[in-house]
């Protein structure tokens, strides 16, 4: 079915931004449906930060454009930002300031009237929990309560769409979970929201996501959709010196692709029934010692590494 | 086009933010304070008091005579009666006088007969600001005994009398110059120094990043972070005069709406000056080292504060119509001294405000809203 304009809050077109000689996002196009909760997700320098920077407005684009609820960050980054709520990766609040003034900024900046403020930061305590601390400097609190505070600041204004980047980044396993509630939450309320990260545990709570590796999308879709489209069958293999066994083994010829996760190397095959025996004699042929052998479904991890592989393949292709 | 709300919002933030920072806060209420105390008793450009040694060979009652006249004078404090010419060597050297008069043998016997007598003045010329003023009255002292000696104590007729008067510095005391041009010096000192953190501090702590996300407009960040810094300049103004004139004596003859008024709009040039710097720079480091040689340095040394313009090399001289705190030490002085008015301001006055308008459109033309290029 195809998306109407009114569906889609945020379509980025050819989004490409450069620095100097690097190309830190390299014609990135994607599109958000309204009420989605989208990932950026990648590895460290992958572009993430630059993409969410320039769909905030506060880095203009070097050529593309992206819209965000229909307005241009190219043509009028200062309406943009009326409708979206950007949250960057670095503590961006005032450290010098307590969780009540940080709030009480924002909301004047934003213009919320004063009559909602009560409500809303009521809503908002209860979300964080940091109203016995609405008067403690912002510098004072932990990292994962100045994530909530950052967070919270950027939900004041109850903002249409949402951009967050790596909020869950250093913070303990208990606010990291708070946070993906609150998301959650405002996703429910229909609010858009694209959040970034770099761990790949957190992919699988995305509705769809952009897979990013040097500044390009190497997979989008729905996480269950890019797990299905996975070519090839999975192979789990604990085995001695997992990192060698690696090497070895990528040089098969049955072997697509071969990834150590822990000390458990996963090797991609085209069938797992027809060549498995053949990867495990070899293995032993050379020296391995194999304690476990077993078919399992690839993971979204496994997509990611195969695409990165493959993403990897095609670049050093084209330079040739 | 500026939203209230927002420009007040930023004012509150800052307003916080300074309460609560204690280097701030030193800067700008302790410091002019402490300048103020600081140059108002040290420097001084008045000669008092030199210390003075004498070596009379003479011994006479003519001699006598003309020690008297040294020391009435006020400016002569004769320190020590050397008893030989080497001793002359030593004092000077120690810095125990800093002028010794010899009075030879014969001066008395040469007075009496009418023949020129020869008196030697030996000054430590280390100092020769000090020097030179010791020799100027020296010399009158020693003229005006010798035309007493003359006419044995009749009263002449010059041809041609001088009278010299001093009008708005009565006593010619250097601090009189000082204290109203400390107002002019201390408003760009704060201005400069405290501005040129606030947004260079922001960038720094990634606060400008999320500022920029939401819609603040250039503009009302730029002049709500001013705001306060008039604020605190105008009580700088109110406090350092007050002080200059209860503490220094310092005369106050004109009008304090004036003064108000031309100081706010050089606060406002020197703040928008500031913010202009730090949205250059983007760090507090450099946006503190800009501000030191850009402000600080041109209004302490080349505004006529410290050294009279016109004792200065052309080049320099040239330079000092570029140094906005020039025109106001004009504003300042004429309203402490002189008490003029509008009238006698009116160029001054145009240029602060120019100044005004100048710095703060620099400030918000420079201030992006966007992460680094």
């Amino acid at each position: 079915m195809p998306t109407t304009d009114r569906d889609v809050a945020v379509q980025a077109d050819d989004l490409t931004r450069r620095f100097g000689p690097v190309l830190a996002v390299d014609g990135l196009s994607f599109h958000v449906k309204r009420g989605e909760l989208f990932g950026l997700v990648g590895p460290d320098g992958a572009g993430k930060t630059t993409t969410l920077r320039m769909l905030s407005g506060v880095l203009p684009p070097s050529s593309g454009d992206a819209r965000l609820g229909g307005t241009s960050v190219v043509e009028d980054p200062e309406e943009v930002k009326h409708r979206i709520a950007y949250m960057s990766q670095r503590f961006g609040l005032y450290t010098d300031l307590t969780v009540m003034e940080n709030l009480a900024f924002y909301a004047d900046l934003f213009e919320v009237p004063k009559g909602e403020r009560e409500e809303r930061l009521e809503r908002l305590f209860h979300f964080s929990n940091l109203g016995p601390f609405r008067d403690r400097l912002a510098g004072a609190l932990s990292g994962g309560m100045k994530q909530k505070l950052g967070l919270s600041c950027a939900l004041i204004h109850q903002p249409e769409i949402l951009l967050l980047d790596e909020p869950t980044f250093g913070v303990d396993p208990i606010s990291r979970r708070d946070l993906w509630l609150i998301v959650h939450d405002m996703v429910a309320e229909g609010v858009t929201a694209i959040v970034s990260t770099a761990y790949m545990d957190e992919a699988e709570r995305f509705d769809r996501l952009a897979f990013l590796h040097r500044g390009r999308v190497v997979a989008l879709g729905s996480p269950d959709d890019l797990v299905d489209a996975m070519e090839g069958e999975l192979l789990v293999i604990t085995v001695d010196r997992v990192r060698q066994a690696r090497q070895a083994v990528t040089g098969h010829a049955a072997v697509q692709l071969a990834a150590v996760f822990g000390d458990q190397l996963h090797v991609m095959v085209s069938s797992a029934q027809r060549d498995g025996p053949a990867v495990r004699s070899a293995l032993e042929d050379w020296g391995f010692t194999v304690s476990g052998f077993q078919e399992a479904e690839p993971g979204l991890e496994d997509v990611f590494i195969h695409r990165i592989a493959r993403a990897d393949a095609n670049a050093a292709e084209e330079r040739a | 086009m500026l939203n209230r709300t927002r420009l007040l919002a930023v004012a509150r933030k800052e307003v916080i933010q300074l309460r609560r920072d204690i280097r701030s806060l030193i800067m700008a209420f302790v410091l002019p304070v402490l300048l103020l105390v600081l140059f108002g008793y040290a420097i001084s450009w008045d000669v008092q008091n030199i210390e003075t040694g004498v070596l009379d060979r003479d011994g006479s009652a003519r001699s006598r005579e003309l020690i008297d006249a040294f020391r009435s004078s006020g400016y002569f404090d004769i320190r020590k009666q050397l008893e030989d010419e080497d001793e002359i060597d030593r004092l000077l050297d120690r810095g125990g006088v800093r002028i010794v008069l010899v009075i030879p043998t014969d001066f008395s016997r040469d007075v009496g007969a009418g023949r020129p007598a020869r008196l030697q003045a030996i000054v430590d010329g280390s100092d020769a600001n000090t020097a030179t003023i010791a020799l100027g009255y020296a010399r009158a002292i020693v003229q005006s005994y010798s035309r007493n000696v003359l006419f044995q104590g009749e009263r002449v007729t010059t041809p041609i009398e001088s009278q010299t008067r001093v009008w708005y510095n009565e006593e010619l005391l250097s601090r009189n110059m000082i204290v109203p041009g400390l107002v002019a010096v201390i408003m760009m000192i704060i201005a400069a120094m405290l501005t040129s953190l606030t947004i260079a501090r922001e960038w720094e702590r990634g606060t400008m990043e999320q500022l920029a996300a939401t819609p603040v407009g250039r503009g009302e960040v730029v002049l709500g972070k001013l705001l306060p810094y008039v604020a605190i300049g105008l009580i700088d103004v109110v406090v350092v005069s007050v002080i200059g004139v209860v503490l220094f004596d310092v005369p106050f003859r004109g009008n304090a709406a004036l003064l108000m008024i031309l100081s706010t709009a050089f606060l406002i040039g020197a703040l928008g000056l500031g913010i202009f710097i730090s949205a250059v720079s983007r760090s507090q480091l450099l946006a503190t080292q800009m501000a030191m040689i850009l402000t600080f340095l041109p209004a302490f040394l080349l505004s006529g504060f410290m050294y009279a313009i016109e004792v200065m090399p052309t080049a320099l001289e040239a330079i000092t119509y570029l140094v906005p705190a020039r025109y106001f030490l004009v504003v300042t002085r004429g309203i402490f001294l002189k008490g003029v008015g509008v009238e006698v301001l009116r160029v001054q006055g145009l240029l602060m405000i120019a100044f005004a308008v100048v710095g703060l459109a620099a400030a918000i033309r420079v201030f992006k809203k966007e992460i680094a290029r």
